[in-house]
């Protein structure tokens, strides 16, 4: 569980091989998260980011190799030890995934009530410290998941998923479609929430911006493999070909002009 | 009670409270409970102090009952000062400081009785509403038709075909089995009925009659609203709620035209010749069962069916068949088109959907039986 740098590992993937078909998407994949930190995982459209996320979290089989969240191997888990283990992430998806039949509230309160018997009166408090917590009101309580904008079914989604307090919260493209300023918004939240809860971050994203200003550490995923990890400044300072042409795009020379025109 | 939460111990007008172990979501409805009765006591107290080092784990539950603590107290007049908090919770604890009170919601019941009666009001009203929706279908339908007239090769003609395949031609296995059975029923309980009169041979008569004129049609539609007409309704519905119908109509093209015109027009020629091909079905099984458990000989059955049934017999069922058609279809895609954002209105919807189509369909039945009969058909 101790890496030798200290740091508790508590997402360990071991040599993991994930295909449909004939087709491999991830090959023999290593990749550890540490307690605390916000990791960015970048890739192509297409490289099985995703993937990788969703066979973390246990919803698409892998063929391969080993998967331990929190000290678990979830493979080899019970029933009980899984629910135990799943209790303790949040997922927030690429959609939302609001409940479309649920108000906020009831979104809000879904997975609390599942799994603690709380008063009413707790259950209405809660929803509404964690639609605070993201930066919205008790306005929206009432409302349902299609009268909400973009950047609030974000947000809500992100009080759905720290609803029970996770150590673990994955991210599948938290800022995408939204604005600049919404998207820089969102960075700075969940850097606020990272701090304050303490949480393990596992971000999957293509904002240059959100890789700089939140991520801690950088996971890239190329030809099926994760090809590196490391800070921002080690992303820079790399010659791979991909990860020139990633960090040292067009896009990114708002971010880093000093390195663009070196 | 080693494993209280929350030490207690009034010293005149201050109150000591003592936090200790896991402030966290297990713990959170003993807590709470703790709390309440704290803030609910009555003794007069001035000052309370909280000392918070002895808590080992706090997360948002823990925080936002501290929080509620020290505001039940203040609200009290009582002078409140949480001491030894730890650093990493200190965060924490100032974000939901500024949690606004949740505004009390109430669950006030409606009167029972009242409610009863508003949910018959909204369903009379919407009954009024759906036949609107409905008229206002067929309006589109016509405008869209007399444009794809005018613009022959604007019709969608892949589309239709398309689901010319889905409705009429997936469709003949279980229409020819049901019907077919359908017509093998009758069949044995005429003979069964009949055989105490004496009157055997009458039961083609019957057969022929009843599955040509009323039942091969009725059974037929009613297998298409609920095999066709729910999928045209899941399958807008769900483009509804996707935006696809908006995407559509920013493109400039109109969704009656494009949709919903291929899918009715679709429906108006497989729904007669699914009607064909059922009460042939019919006439076949109750053939069968005359044969095997009637006696009837294969011959004399089609003999009887020669003079039992006319023209005018057949023509009153296959005139039937594309109104019936129409309905089906214009009552699926106004159903489809009514689906709001939620998963939950498209289940409602296809619902309704089968439900007004079939009753419709039925009503329009009684309606034709009026009508033939008045002209002697």
């Amino acid at each position: 569980m101790v890496q030798g740098n200290g740091k508790e590992t508590v997402i360990e993937v071991r040599n993991l091989v994930v295909g449909f078909g004939d087709h491999v998407v991830l090959d023999h994949v290593d990749l550890d998260v540490y307690r605390g930190e916000i990791l960015g995982f970048v890739g192509g459209s297409g490289a099985g980011k995703s993937v990788l996320m969703r066979t973390i979290i246990g919803l698409l089989p892998k063929r391969e190799g080993s998967i331990k969240v929190l000290g678990v191997d979830l493979a080899q888990a019970s029933d009980a030890e899984r629910q135990a283990i799943e209790r303790r992430w949040g997922v927030l998806f690429q959609q939302g995934a609001l409940f479309s039949s649920l108000t906020v509230r009831e979104n809000l309160q879904f997975p609390i009530r599942e799994y603690l018997d709380l008063s009413p009166q707790l259950l209405d408090e809660m929803a509404t410290a964690k639609l605070e917590m993201v930066g919205l009101d008790a306005s929206v309580l009432g409302k349902v998941p299609s009268e909400l904008s973009g950047g609030m079914t974000k947000r809500v989604a992100l009080a759905r998923a720290l609803a029970l307090d996770p150590e673990i919260v994955f991210l599948d493209e938290p800022t995408s479609g939204l604005d600049p300023i919404g998207a820089g918004d969102f960075d700075s939240l969940i850097a606020t929430l990272q701090r304050t809860l303490g949480l393990t971050v596992f971000m999957v994203t293509h904002d240059l911006d959100s890789l700089h200003t939140v991520c801690d550490r950088i996971a890239v995923l190329a030809d099926h493999k994760v090809i590196a990890t490391g800070t921002m400044d080690a992303m820079l300072a790399s010659t791979h070909s991909w990860l020139r042409s990633y960090f040292h795009g067009k896009r990114s020379r708002a971010i880093q002009p000093q390195v663009a025109n070196p | 009670m080693g494993n209280q939460l929350l030490e207690t111990t009034a010293d005149g007008e201050v109150l000591r409270l003592a936090g200790n172990g896991s402030w966290v979501a297990e713990n959170a409805p003993a807590l709470e409970a703790e709390i309440l009765a704290i803030t609910d006591r009555t003794d007069d107290i001035k000052r309370a102090d909280i000392e918070m080092a002895q808590v080992r784990q706090l997360d948002t539950f823990g925080a936002w009952l501290l929080e509620r603590l020290t505001r039940g107290l203040s609200a009290r007049g009582c002078e409140t000062k949480v001491t030894g908090l730890k650093d990493d919770y200190r965060a924490l604890v100032d974000e939901v400081h500024g949690v606004k009170p949740v505004p009390s919601v109430s669950y006030r019941g409606v009167h029972p009785v009242a409610e009863s009666l508003a949910s018959v009001g909204k369903g009379v009203a919407s009954v009024g509403e759906t036949l609107v929706a409905i008229l206002n279908m067929l309006g589109a339908l016509s405008v869209a038709l007399l444009r794809v007239i005018a613009r022959p090769r604007s019709f969608r003609f892949a589309s239709m075909v398309h689901q010319l395949d889905k409705v009429g031609w997936r469709a003949v296995p279980i229409i020819v089995l049901i019907t077919f059975l359908i017509g093998c029923i009758i069949a044995q309980q005429g003979i069964f009925h009949f055989r105490k009169f004496g009157a055997d041979t009458y039961v083609v008569d019957m057969v022929g009659i009843l599955v040509l004129r009323e039942l091969g049609v009725l059974i037929v539609t009613i297998m298409v609203a609920g095999r066709s007409g729910s999928a045209y309704t899941a399958e807008l519905g769900s483009m509804k709620m996707r935006e696809e119908i908006d995407a559509l109509r920013t493109m400039g093209f109109d969704p009656v035209e494009v949709l919903i015109l291929p899918r009715i027009v679709a429906l108006l020629i497989a729904v007669p010749i699914l009607t064909f091909l059922g009460s042939m079905a019919a006439l076949y099984g109750g053939a069968l069962v005359c044969w095997l458990y009637g006696g009837i000989d294969p011959d004399i059955y089609v003999q009887r069916l020669k003079e039992a049934i006319s023209l005018d017999t057949f023509k009153v069922g296959m005139i039937k068949a594309p109104f019936m058609a129409l309905v089906i279809g214009v009552v699926a895609c106004v159903e489809g088109l009514a689906v709001k954002g939620s998963s939950e209105s498209l289940g409602l919807q296809t619902t309704a959907s089968v439900v007004e189509s079939i009753f419709l369909v039925i009503v329009l039945d009684g309606c034709f039986a009026i009508f033939f009969a008045s002209i002697g058909m």
